[in-house]
């Protein structure tokens, strides 16, 4: 199974892969969703959805069936 | 020395301080209208800058990028790609956070690619010391190819060097930052060889936006050279990869973040307000202090408001000249313009908590708290700004449904937002409540009177989110879901963005309403004061010979004579024509009037009883209420406004469509009569439905 920001754990760093350009919003391309931008998820809301996200210094939130189509690489932290 | 005129366009994404610097630059000088034909809102302000030079401040919609996915993001484009529109900027000014530069830069090197004159401005310049950002602004400027305003609004410095910057437009570079012949060499060669006498970008704007161009025909390049949706998407994202390049570039060497002074209460204070337990507690105290400060605060200037009016009749009765123009004045505009005069209290209550919200980076926190509760309903965490927005004035509500991406959840929200209880349901509720609802405390604190009221407003919102669960079941349409939104950083609200809002807000409501309100009134005044037949213009003689027999003294005799020329006047007639289908509803012909004239607004309501029973009336001082609780049943001596009728208007006025202005909105914004008509027909069956039930258990 590929490892999308829907994967994430809160705190979890990430570089953004890939996605399929055709089901991600061109506004949040705009805001910074580039292949090879830094994601890190901030919060889960309390129900388990949307996530909140700082996409290269972008705060913004965004449902999970949209974070399921983002394919991103977990950066390993030492901690 | 000549006088030059300049234009000025602000641009810049959402949650920069777009606005403060509009403020800053033009203070009060504003004048706020729509683009013509769309419900955006269009604000122009004046400024005096050094040398002689005024300009034309025109604040433009907050917009990520040129790539419109609004109507608001939409009139950015199509003025600036129309060089003929008398708004035409002569000089762009982009607003940046420096918080946000890299995303905020964006929209600048598409604006500068244009070839406009652009100036930017490096907004919140006090917060950097904090965050620990340094900017080389020399290089900047020098790699941008611009001049930079660093400035905050919130302290108010800087706004000088724009001023001087904007002054001096004409020195500015206008070479571009990204040649769009690098997204795609083979595509962009073979446009520019149909059009060689067009830029580049503009082709590619104009390919790849769904605006309205006058001087260029989009259809003929279109045709000329197109590619499929998803590939000109593809082409769009590279274009955005490209620009992204060029801003990571240009901000190696001159923006440098301290991360380790970067302590960010932004983390603290999220973890507590979309705290999953203290969210929601913190969330429902804030409505909580919303709704006292209307049902509670507001009633002590309205009560001001109220009598002031009743006086001011009553003395402009006893002072004039008596004459019919003194009665359309006394009778007819006073109590008119009072009507609509007594709202400011409650709407700039509201619009104050709204723009707090707002301005304080609150309200995305509730959308995304919200967000998976409300999608049960078929809604969307965006829908929850219209539906409080809605408790002001369902219009700027509708218009607040335009960030919702999914067409379905922004359809349903605004369907359904006209149920939430607006402000013009207010002094109908309050003055029906006041007369049967006994002012007694129950359980020690509460009050029933306030009860009822909240009783109202949970009402509404139940049967809104009732409403749109329905909706979401039987609506069948496919869209995408998309959801972004920005969770902007927490600022402590600006007061004079505050005020100016809320002044400007509750101004366009109060002028807008009160045209209608006082355009009825004096239709109502002549309406009820002029009569056809002999039953209105004999009335005297009338009721001598059927009072004959009884003692009655002058005053007695002067109210039969009134009652009988009201209820024989061309309103009477009208009232008494829809007695039958309304007295199942505990409605006498008085109240049909009412209804009848607040079909247009609901506000009205309140206002034409003032007109009916002030016509006629030897005593304005008595306010509306007194009078009204007077009102009795000719035949049966009983009160007309008891405890069943009562309660029967309040429902009826909870969920039928009394408002013209929200059928208009909602048909420019979902472009089609079948959404109004149904909110019609549904509502307002709806209404009579439940009112008739009720008066007919209660009776």
């Amino acid at each position: 199974m590929q490892y999308t920001i829907h994967s994430l754990k809160k705190g979890e760093k990430a570089i953004i892969k890939d996605f399929d350009i055709d089901v991600i919003p061109l506004k949040l391309l705009e805001m910074g969703c580039l292949p090879g931008s830094m994601v890190e998820l901030l919060q889960i809301a309390p129900f388990g959805d949307p996530l909140y996200l700082d996409i290269n210094g972008s705060h913004v939130a965004i449902r999970i069936e949209t974070a399921r189509e983002i394919e991103v690489e977990l950066i390993k932290t030492n901690l | 020395m000549s006088v030059e005129n300049i234009n000025v366009a602000l641009i810049g994404n959402p949650n920069t301080g777009k606005t403060s610097v509009f403020n800053q630059l033009t203070g009060l000088n504003q004048q706020v209208g729509n683009y013509p034909g769309i419900t955006v809102e269009k604000k122009i302000g004046f400024c005096k800058l050094p040398h002689g030079i005024k300009a034309n401040i025109l604040d433009l919609p907050g917009t990520y990028s040129l790539n419109a996915s609004s109507m608001d993001e939409s009139v950015v484009i199509e003025l600036l790609l129309n060089k003929n529109d008398k708004l035409y900027p002569d000089v762009a000014v982009v607003v940046t956070d420096v918080e946000n530069l890299k995303r905020n830069l964006l929209i600048y090197t598409q604006i500068k690619d244009l070839e406009i004159p652009t100036i930017l401005v490096i907004n919140m310049a006090d917060r950097m010391e904090t965050k620990g950002i340094t900017l080389d602004i020399p290089l900047l400027e020098e790699k941008l190819k611009t001049k930079i305003a660093l400035i905050s609004s919130r302290k108010g410095t800087g706004i000088e060097d724009l001023k001087n910057l904007i002054v001096s437009y004409k020195t500015l570079q206008h070479e571009s930052c990204l040649n769009a012949l690098e997204i795609d060499p083979e595509y962009f060669t073979g446009l520019q060889k149909l059009f060689p006498n067009q830029l580049l970008y503009k082709l590619w704007l104009v390919i790849t936006q769904d605006v309205n161009f006058s001087n260029l025909d989009r259809n003929e390049i279109r045709n000329a050279y197109t590619k499929s949706h998803s590939e000109l998407k593809r082409l769009q994202q590279k274009e955005t990869i490209k620009r992204y390049q060029f801003i990571n570039n240009v901000l190696k060497d001159t923006l440098k973040i301290d991360a380790t002074m970067a302590k960010d209460i932004r983390a603290k204070l999220d973890r507590v307000l979309t705290h999953k337990v203290w969210g929601y507690v913190i969330f429902t105290g804030i409505l909580f202090l919303i709704f006292q400060s209307i049902f509670s605060w507001s009633t002590i200037p309205m009560d001001f408001i109220d009598s002031t009016f009743a006086s001011l009749s009553s003395w402009v009765a006893q002072e004039l000249p008596s004459g019919i123009l003194t009665d359309l004045l006394s009778q007819g505009i006073i109590p008119g313009i009072g009507g609509v005069i007594i709202f400011i209290p409650q709407i700039a209550f509201l619009f104050l908590f709204i723009s707090i919200l707002e301005e304080s980076g609150y309200m995305s926190r509730v959308v995304f708290l919200m967000d998976k509760i409300m999608r049960k309903f078929g809604l969307s965490g965006k829908s929850v700004v219209p539906l409080i927005s809605g408790t002001a004035c369902a219009i700027p509500a509708i218009m607040a449904t335009r960030n919702i991406e999914n067409w379905k959840e922004r359809l349903i929200t605004i369907l359904v937002t006209p149920f939430t209880t607006c402000s013009a349901r207010l002094p109908v509720y309050a003055i029906i409540i006041s007369l049967v609802i006994p002012s007694r405390r129950v359980l020690g604190i509460l009050n029933l009177q306030g009860l009822t009221l909240m009783f109202l407003y949970v009402l509404g919102f139940g049967t809104a989110i009732l409403s749109a669960y329905i909706l979401n079941k039987v609506l069948k349409l496919e869209t995408k879901t998309y959801f972004v939104v920005e969770m902007p950083g927490y600022k402590l609200p600006l007061l004079k963005n505050v005020g100016i809002n809320v002044v400007e807000k509750t101004k366009a409501f109060i002028v807008g309403a009160g045209k209608i309100i006082l355009a009825i009134s004096v239709i109502l005044w002549f309406l009820a004061s002029y009569g056809p037949g002999k039953d209105f213009n004999e009335a005297e003689a009338i009721v001598k010979e059927r009072t004959a027999e009884k003692q009655l003294n002058q005053v007695q005799f002067e109210n039969e004579v009134a009652s009988q020329k009201l209820e024989n006047s061309y309103i009477g007639i009208m009232g008494r024509a829809i007695e039958p289908a309304i007295a199942p509803l505990g409605y006498d012909w008085k109240i049909g009037i009412a209804l009848i004239s607040s079909f247009a607004a609901r506000e009205v309501f309140v206002g034409t009883l003032a007109t009916i029973y002030s016509v006629g009336d030897s005593d304005n001082e008595a306010t509306i209420k007194s009078k009204m609780k007077q009102e009795v049943d000719p035949e049966t001596g009983s009160r007309i406004f008891n405890f069943a009728t009562g309660i029967s208007l309040l429902l009826f006025y909870a969920f039928a469509m009394q408002c013209a202005s929200t059928l208009a909105i909602t048909k420019k914004e979902t472009n089609s009569w079948k959404w109004p008509a149904m909110q019609l027909v549904f509502m307002s069956g709806l209404a009579y439905l439940v009112a008739l039930i009720a008066y007919q258990i209660l009776k």
